[in-house]
């Protein structure tokens, strides 16, 4: 079957959703997602968006893009964060606007908390001076993301978007640098659709799953990515992985950052608020990078605490906040305490260890969400990219809290904007042969294949080697070693079987698919992690401690090449921030 | 400790109709959720079990489904919550057709979140460069309407849904009491105008399984009178 829309939209997470919003009713457009679209990993963020609309106190957007370069420790690209932080402040209000429902101030305006990394300075004469934490963080309680998912779900629903909901997108139809579209098969009857468009655009989402323990959805596998680098194009700065400090011991759920953004503390074996240590002025909002560090340099120099299975992990105490003030910012995170380890975070300090949580990488992408075919700069026609799939890149080596959320709401609107424009001069490009063939052959293999190798096994072994080997801290030996193993796995990937030979709702051949598209994006990450000889944001070489400016300010641009992949290099963007030690 | 789970089973390009299949684990822990049994299920015993699921912890909405009786999310239950000396018993969420296993046709669940018009309403234009002003009060009076994830729970529990399929259903009413009672939104009449005919607001009879299955806990029959008290005392 073909259908014909001038614009698909792959994702129905924030940054999808926004876009679709802001295609012009003139066009068709069709967003593709593999789960409903309230569904979407987006609902599952917390703590809050920053913007600096100054409404508990004065801020800047020059204040929030100074936080972020800083953050990202000086691998974003600054024009791109410049665009980002200043049009936060629009983004927000528009937000609103549209109906989100945000916790307010007592002048009624939109509330706002403070966030790790996010600060200004303690004298406004002197902007390069101290700085100390800033209430910039807008947020809904603790479900910030679940109501802006939800707000522009209705917002699509309002404007009457066509939804192709459970559908699983398996190829992209590029011929001579032209995006024509993608293939994909309902998810509900197997059957395969060729979606023909003038414009395409990846909001896909990360590939968390790729790590054992990870705060990310089981849907977090990176299939836009993996799709983007099968065919021949880059992805860009794939060995900045952060790991959030505060996952829930085992399970790796996410504890927002807004439990230390209202006073909540992290504490060693022997109750030590360990993080003065590491970051004597921000201390419990320092990065996430530099928390996840050092809760890791706790547990190894033996101050971490033993759980019933062997693992460490040290506490989050909230128990001081009070439970009016528990019950009211933090009562989702609070509840997951209660739920899952038994718990009650108003009495007891809450175990935690850092949790898989966002791809700064990505496909790369100009401000205005162009895929880039190169890292020379040039584009692939009618191919776009938002949301944590693309690398503008904004949040370079570490992204701030809330500033995911921002990206999406920034970038997705960007990214319609741009397709809207290309739309008025764009036609259908003819598409060359059969361009769902590569498609049925890879599910009949599937489908057919004897081999025997199980997929969960796999995939359970990818996740753990590349949690021990690829996670927090590196080194050459680790990931050489991690570059032989995902070799076999790879090579066992050619004997998987699955069980369920069905056509209606096959989740076991859906998880072969994701297991492939997870084995494509551990390679993008663990070559571009060998490559960079240095340690900065969350990419820490054990074997190369120091941040290198003079060699490694640039972006690691990776092109898929038979299992040996290829690394090019694009200097980073410098406008106003000069490379500063990256203190606390 | 080991259990015994019985789940119904059906697979339209094979069967008939659907039929309970039982299988028995070993050495799981009393802290497992129920999505990580049927995991375990799916990943070490029988890779054709269908289930949906993705966050695993409460937010996403995808694994609603009924397990002993009541509807609930596989994720948000831990086994330590249930009766593990008896036969644990999963079966799809009523009122749906299934699809395959405990995978129901949501289209209708949907299509009823869509009529209600699940958006802000407004006539006045907002302030250009700001936000428009709400108390935190009034704002906090949307945040437990607002936890609604979707998953379907609450409508397929209710008997007025068993007893007639155009039912809007309690998951909806809840979405319009959060944009109803939102000092925003100007659509007055014409949402309670939506629900208040024969297949609205009047079938619920306040039999409050809505509120015994939401896994967010939400009071969703309070929600539903505040509509009731609303419809009733406007002016015709």
């Amino acid at each position: 079957m073909i259908k014909n829309y001038d614009v698909i939209i792959i994702g129905a997470g924030g940054a999808g959703l926004r876009a679709a919003v802001e295609i012009p009713k003139e066009y068709s457009c069709a967003v593709l997602s593999k789960v409903f679209p309230p569904r979407s990993h987006t609902g599952t963020a917390q703590g809050g968006v920053c913007a600096a609309l100054g409404n508990m106190e004065d801020d800047s957007w020059e204040n929030h893009a100074f936080d972020t370069v800083k953050g990202s420790d000086y691998l974003g690209d600054q024009d791109a964060i410049e665009t980002m932080c200043q049009d936060a402040i629009r983004a927000i209000i528009e937000l609103e606007h549209m109906g989100l429902p945000f916790s307010r101030n007592e002048d009624g305006k939109i509330a706002q908390r403070k966030f790790g990394g996010h600060t200004k300075p303690a004298d406004p004469n002197d902007p390069y001076g101290k700085r100390i934490p800033v209430m910039r963080a807008c947020y809904s309680a603790d479900r910030t993301g679940h109501v802006m998912l939800q707000t522009l779900f209705e917002n699509c629903i309002k404007n009457k978007v066509d939804f192709y909901s459970e559908f699983f997108v398996t190829d992209l139809i590029i011929e001579d640098n032209v995006c024509k579209g993608v293939v994909a098969f309902d998810i509900a009857t197997g059957e395969i659709t060729v979606f023909h468009a003038k414009a395409v655009m990846f909001a896909s989402g990360g590939y968390g799953r790729v790590f054992r323990i990870t705060s990310n959805a089981h849907v977090g596998t990176g299939d836009g990515t993996a799709l983007v680098y099968r065919n021949g194009l880059p992805l860009e700065d794939m060995e900045f992985f952060q790991f959030h400090p505060t996952g829930l011991w085992r399970l790796g759920i996410l504890v927002s950052e807004a439990a230390r953004g209202e006073g909540g503390i992290l504490k060693n074996k022997d109750g030590e608020r360990f993080m003065q240590r590491y970051a004597p002025t921000v201390m419990d909002l320092a990065p996430r990078d530099m928390v996840s560090r050092a809760i890791i340099s706790e547990i190894r120099e033996g101050r971490g605490i033993k759980g019933s299975d062997g693992t460490d992990y040290v506490h989050l105490d909230v128990s001081h906040l009070g439970k009016k003030v528990i019950d009211e910012k933090l009562p989702e995170i609070t509840g997951f305490a209660r739920t899952y380890l038994g718990v009650e975070p108003t009495k007891e300090p809450i175990p935690i260890q850092p949790t898989a949580h966002y791809a700064m990488g990505g496909i790369p992408t100009n401000v205005n969400c162009e895929v880039l075919a190169d890292e020379k700069g040039n584009t692939v026609k009618g191919l776009y990219a938002a949301g944590e799939c693309a690398c503008v890149s904004v949040h370079g080596g570490n992204r701030l809290g809330t500033n995911s959320l921002l990206d999406l709401v920034v970038f997705g609107r960007r990214g319609g904007k741009a397709i809207g424009e290309f739309l008025k001069t764009a036609e259908y490009s003819e598409i060359k042969s059969g361009p769902e063939s590569k498609t049925k052959e890879k599910m009949s293999w599937l489908l057919n294949n004897p081999g025997g190798e199980k997929v969960y096994k796999l995939r359970t072994e990818l996740q753990e080697w590349m949690m021990d080997k690829c996670g927090i801290f590196r080194n050459e030996q680790d990931l050489s070693e991690m570059v032989s193993k995902l070799n076999e796995l790879k090579d066992r990937y050619r004997n998987i079987s699955i069980e369920d030979k069905g056509t209606v709702f096959n989740t076991d051949l859906m998880e072969a698919l994701e297991l492939e598209n997870l084995l494509a994006n551990a390679e993008a990450t663990v070559y571009s992690a060998l490559n960079r000889k240095e340690s900065r944001g969350a990419h820490t070489r054990e074997d190369f401690p120091k941040r290198d400016d003079e060699n490694w300010m640039k972006h690691t641009f990776i092109f898929e090449n038979s299992g040996t992949p290829r690394i090019e290099t694009k200097p980073v963007t410098v406008t106003r921030y000069k490379p500063m030690e990256r203190k606390y | 400790m080991n259990i015994t789970v019985r789940i119904l089973r059906y697979n339209p390009e094979k069967d008939e109709k659907p039929y309970f299949r039982e299988y028995s684990l070993q050495n799981v822990s009393a802290d497992w959720r129920l999505l990580d049994v049927l995991h375990e299920i799916k990943w070490k015993q029988d890779g054709t079990l269908t289930f949906r699921r993705s966050c695993a912890h409460g937010i996403c909405g995808s694994d609603g489904m009924k397990v002993n009786g009541k509807n609930r999310l596989a994720c948000s239950v831990l086994l330590k919550d249930l009766n593990t000396n008896k036969t644990i018993v999963i079966e799809p969420l009523p009122a749906l057709p299934i699809v395959k296993d405990l995978v129901v046709d949501m289209s209708s669940f949907f299509s009823k979140y869509e009529v209600i018009k699940p958006y802000l309403i407004t006539k006045t234009p907002p302030p250009p460069n700001s936000e428009r002003l709400q108390s935190n009060e009034d704002a906090e009076k949307l945040f437990e309407s607002a936890k609604c994830i979707l998953c379907g729970c609450c409508t397929t529990s209710c008997p007025s849904t068993w007893s007639n399929e155009n039912y809007i259903g309690p998951a909806a009413f809840l979405k319009t009491y959060r944009f109803a009672f939102d000092t925003r939104d100007e659509a007055g009449d014409e949402r309670l105008d939506i629900i208040d005919n024969p297949d609205g607001i009047w079938r619920c009879h306040t039999i409050f399984n809505c509120i015994e299955t939401c896994p967010k806990e939400i009071n969703i029959t309070w929600h539903i009178s505040q509509l009731k008290k609303r419809i009733s005392t406007r002016e015709l």
